[in-house]
């Protein structure tokens, strides 16, 4: 047995790496006299995805709109209250499905802070063989793919196999966590904010030899960042997060180019223009996105939104296709009652 | 904030639960035969019989735990072996005696080590710094009791300056403010007090260190504050950690006060309970540990609370 | 396009490797570095290897029978021809019982913590890495050792268990275990939060691989400096007990029982009387000095 051979394609490029249907997680609030649970965060409600193969899906919102809570959700790092994941065709911890265990094999996450997510007392070859080995490679077979692994993400093996996290610079450090993501060659890799706080010629670096890697390894790619440039550059398709909800997905091209939903609108025009003559059209969206333990009722978006009715309020927008991408807005349904609505 | 001292009093009943079975084991803790473990073997026959009845040895131990509990929280705790008083009167006495030399103990420990750990925190030359942690060291390494035994080899033996033991003058059971009384009071308190006194003085040392080198300081001086005003600034935040620690030490002085008690035969607690062990009085062992403990864990919820008031940053509502 | 880079980095894969790199220490070698130049950690050490090394070999050091008694020369003083520390209340060899009494004070400080240590530090890392019920029954119980002042606690357990070394030992190992498993509690909640351990789980490995691996790694440090602050509580705790009449029993030479029974000699001979109690504050002191220095060794930034 080699369970840490690649994983091959088993049902075509059609079929999608991942499917998610109507995950939730809502985090309880301890309060009370009692200690008893009377409020809660929905860090993500009832949200569905797809990921297909070799595609990046780019994930973007505002901080506290649940983006890392999908891809701990995704990763099974936290359990989900409610909903289901197949992966490429074969439910995840389902009776006739694959176990966690083999879902964490395909599917594999680099965290944002460098630091924290590299073991201070490991050196980075023990890091990088510590996964192979908890799926039985022997030591040394383990040890001789982790060199590999750090010639891969451009860090000298003689140099940097023996060394300890905190002798490195937060950019190698980042190229170990990619590595050790890489160690059990998953197909699907969840990045977190994983070039959030690099400097920003190290950020280009990385962000260059993911697409180098992604197309060595034929992986596949969530993006996730709060970066919108960032995201424009790596993505196939983006979809946009409010209020742990979707509220926009899409091609790059569509989102971008021709954003349907007002908070996508409010987003993009809010990131300053090297165009004097693009100049910024859309208000800015006022204020901070509303506490997430006690959201608004129907769209969630619709406290901060320039053109809310009171549709908006009482019933809440599901995603429609427009044919370029899926919108959750009530501008966006026909009939929804809005006035502006086709 | 109300809201916070009324979760943590009934988060109390749980852990006063297990206090009290705690206490009920010890009973139980002793060696062979419960009744011939707390009886003097030339105990009157009426004793053992009134001694059994309360225990109800005879029922099985969740029956013996209710029965001792109901009985206990109607504020019986049983009579005492060794002089027939109730139990109850015997503690509440002592209780008294040790409460004012914890005080004693407690405002030469804590003054003084505001005053130690501020001038260290502060401290320019190297000595004086090295002089307060030398002092703090001493504090907390020092075996207190057998610091009272050099206390009174000193003032007492060699000097003759001090009383050796007692509370007051000529068999004296209860304090009076007067000055035989207070003389009385002065060694026993300066050996209570170097526990605590090494440890305050550290944290208050530490905990200004810390915060002067936090930039809000550096913001004060740019603004043009003199140090005093600063200090005021600096004090007030470090006052929720010490106050902290101050809780717990003066809970666990309360505890350490068996050793001192017994050394200078102070009618308090800690000497109750020492000669209550030997007399294998167990009733009184029972009732003092109930009381201590129950005492401790109020204290223990009221630092926290005031902690919670002192300190902005904590929330928890 | 924000993005505008040569290929791959610059500084990491083509710039030659940096010469003569200083060789990489493990964590623990860079604290065995630190504690092996402090001064004050090395003079302790000294100072309690000297004390555990005499109590252990008194018998080859040709000292006086530390049981002999004799009426006749009861409470010689310090510097008397023949017992340089003098003769006890019972006249016995103050020297030969300061050096044996070694053994036991320092057997009945030591061995409660380090029991403490395996039973205390398992339930905390249990109770920090596991979370929910599992900490919430574990901190819950601890919480009502904790309602007690632990000088109370020791002294209640062992009167109620009778005097004796045993009953002592168990005693002071049942005070010791909930602080230090509060302690394990707090630092592996603390270490469990860290990335790397969702990266540990994410790898799929079992949970035992990843608290060996990941968890113990990052929190034995500071348990073990914590267990080691405790040493002098205990020692001077331990022959408290014994001073109080409950823990080691006589004729046996223990430093806290020593203090005890030479109480009455204080008015014929004070000097005598306070020796055993210089014994206890020293090998206190070294061991607060130790644990201050193994502290700011594992004190390690970066």
């Amino acid at each position: 047995m080699d369970s840490v051979l690649p994983v091959t394609d088993r049902g075509g490029p059609v079929q999608p790496l991942l499917l998610a249907k109507g995950l939730r997680k809502h985090f309880p609030i301890p309060g009370g006299l009692l200690g008893r649970t009377t409020k809660v965060v929905r860090a993500v409600d009832d949200l569905s995805l797809s990921v297909a193969k070799g595609e990046t899906l780019g994930v973007v919102g505002e901080s506290g709109c649940g983006k890392s809570t999908v891809a701990r959700l995704l990763m099974r790092l936290i359990r989900p209250d409610k909903g289901t994941m197949v992966l490429d065709g074969d439910p995840v911890d389902e009776p006739h499905g694959i176990t966690l265990n083999e879902l964490r094999r395909q599917v594999q996450m680099v965290f944002q802070d460098s630091y924290a997510s590299l073991n201070p007392r490991l050196t980075i070859v023990e890091t990088l063989a510590f996964a192979p080995r908890a799926h039985g490679l022997a030591g040394a077979e383990a040890k001789a793919r982790s060199r590999d692994l750090l010639a891969k993400v451009g860090l000298d093996p003689n140099n940097f196999a023996d060394r300890y996290p905190h002798e490195l610079s937060g950019g190698q450090r980042q190229r170990v966590n990619i590595a050790r993501a890489l160690a059990l060659r998953p197909r699907l890799v969840i990045l977190d904010e994983a070039v959030s706080a690099l400097d920003k010629s190290v950020e280009a670096q990385v962000l260059n030899m993911l697409v180098d890697l992604k197309e060595e390894f034929g992986l596949t790619y969530i993006f996730i960042s709060h970066d919108l440039n960032v995201v424009q550059y790596l993505s196939d398709r983006v979809m946009v997060m409010y209020l742990g909800k979707i509220v926009e997905i899409g091609a790059v091209e569509a989102i971008y180019g021709d954003p349907q939903h007002p908070y996508t609108r409010a987003l993009l025009s809010a990131r300053p223009s090297m165009d004097p003559r693009r100049r910024t059209r859309e208000a800015p969206i006022q204020g901070d996105p509303p506490n997430p333990i006690d959201p608004p009722s129907g769209c969630r978006f619709r406290t901060r939104c320039p053109f809310a009715e009171d549709v908006c309020g009482k019933a809440e927008p599901l995603l429609t296709d427009t044919g370029a991408q899926e919108v959750a807005c009530h501008m966006r349904i026909r009939g929804s009652g809005h006035t502006r609505a086709p | 904030m109300l809201l916070y001292a009324l979760r943590r009093l009934i988060y109390l009943v749980p852990v006063a639960f297990g206090v009290s079975l705690l206490v009920f084991a010890l009973v139980h803790l002793a060696p062979g035969d419960p009744i011939s473990a707390i009886v003097p073997p030339d105990a009157p026959k009426e004793v053992v019989d009134k001694l059994k009845e309360y225990y109800g040895f005879d029922k099985p131990l969740p029956v013996q735990y209710g029965r001792w509990l109901l009985v206990t929280l109607s504020g019986d705790f049983g009579t005492s072996i060794g002089t027939g008083r109730p139990v109850a009167q015997e503690v509440g006495s002592a209780f008294g005696n040790t409460i004012i030399l914890a005080i004693a103990a407690c405002l030469l420990a804590f003054s003084l080590a505001v005053v130690l750990g501020t001038a260290a925190a502060y401290a320019k030359s190297r000595m004086v710094d090295r002089l307060v942690t030398s002092i703090s060291l001493v504090g907390v390494s020092v075996p207190h009791f057998w610091l009272a035994i050099v206390l009174v080899i000193v003032f007492s033996v060699e000097l003759g300056m001090l009383p050796p033991m007692g509370i007051g003058p000529e068999n004296a059971t209860g304090w009076r403010l007067d000055w035989p009384h207070i003389q009385h009071m002065i060694l026993p308190t300066i050996a209570l007090s170097v526990i605590p006194l090494g440890v305050m003085t550290r944290t208050v040392r530490s905990t200004i260190k810390e915060i002067l080198s936090l930039e809000f300081v550096t913001a004060l001086q740019a603004k043009g504050m003199n140090d005093r005003q600063i200090l005021f600034h600096v004090l007030k935040n470090a006052a929720p950690v010490c106050l902290a620690v101050m809780g717990l030490q003066a809970g666990n002085l309360i505890g350490g006060s068996i050793l001192i008690e017994t050394v200078f035969a102070w009618p308090g607690t800690g000497f109750l309970l020492n000669s209550a062990i030997f007399r294998r009085d167990l009733p009184i062992l029972q009732g003092t540990t109930l009381v201590l403990a129950f005492f401790f864990m109020v204290l223990n919820l009221t630092v926290d609370v005031i902690q919670t008031m002192v300190d902005p940053r904590i929330k928890r509502g | 396009m924000a993005i505008q880079s040569p290929s791959l980095d610059m500084t990491t894969a083509a710039a030659p490797a940096p010469v003569a790199r200083p060789a990489t220490r493990s964590y623990w070698q860079q604290v065995g570095r630190r504690l092996r130049r402090d001064p004050v950690t090395l003079v302790c050490g000294g100072i309690l290897l000297l004390i555990v090394l005499a109590a252990l070999g008194a018998p080859w050091l040709g000292l006086a029978d530390p049981y002999k008694t004799s009426m006749l020369r009861r409470l010689y003083p310090i510097g008397s021809p023949n017992f340089p520390l003098g003769t006890d209340e019972l006249g016995r060899d103050m020297l030969s019982r300061l050096i044996y009494g070694g053994r036991l004070s320092l057997f009945m400080g030591v061995t409660p913590v380090i029991c403490a240590l395996l039973i205390g530090g398992a339930l905390g890392i249990t109770a920090g890495f596991m979370g929910g019920r599992v900490n919430m029954l574990i901190m819950r119980i601890m919480d009502v050792f904790y309602a007690f002042p632990s000088v109370l606690l020791a002294i209640s357990l062992s009167g109620a268990m009778g005097a004796g070394a045993e009953n002592t030992l168990l005693a002071l190992t049942l005070v010791f275990i909930p602080p230090i498993c509060r302690v394990s509690e707090s630092v592996t909640t603390q270490v469990r939060g860290f990335d790397f351990v969702d990266a540990a789980r994410a790898s799929g490995a079992g949970t035992l691989t990843i608290v060996r691996v990941h968890v113990l790694g990052n929190v034995l440090g500071p348990i073990l400096v914590y267990a080691t602050s405790l040493i002098s509580v205990a020692i001077i705790l331990a022959a408290g007990l014994s001073f109080l009449g409950l823990g080691v029993k006589p004729p046996e030479p223990e430093w806290g029982l020593m203090l005890n029974t030479l109480r009455q000699a204080i008015y014929v001979n004070p000097l005598l009387a306070a020796l055993p109690g210089v014994m206890i504050f020293i090998t206190s002191i070294c061991f607060n000095l130790m644990s201050d220095g193994l502290r700011a060794a594992m004190d390690v930034k970066a």
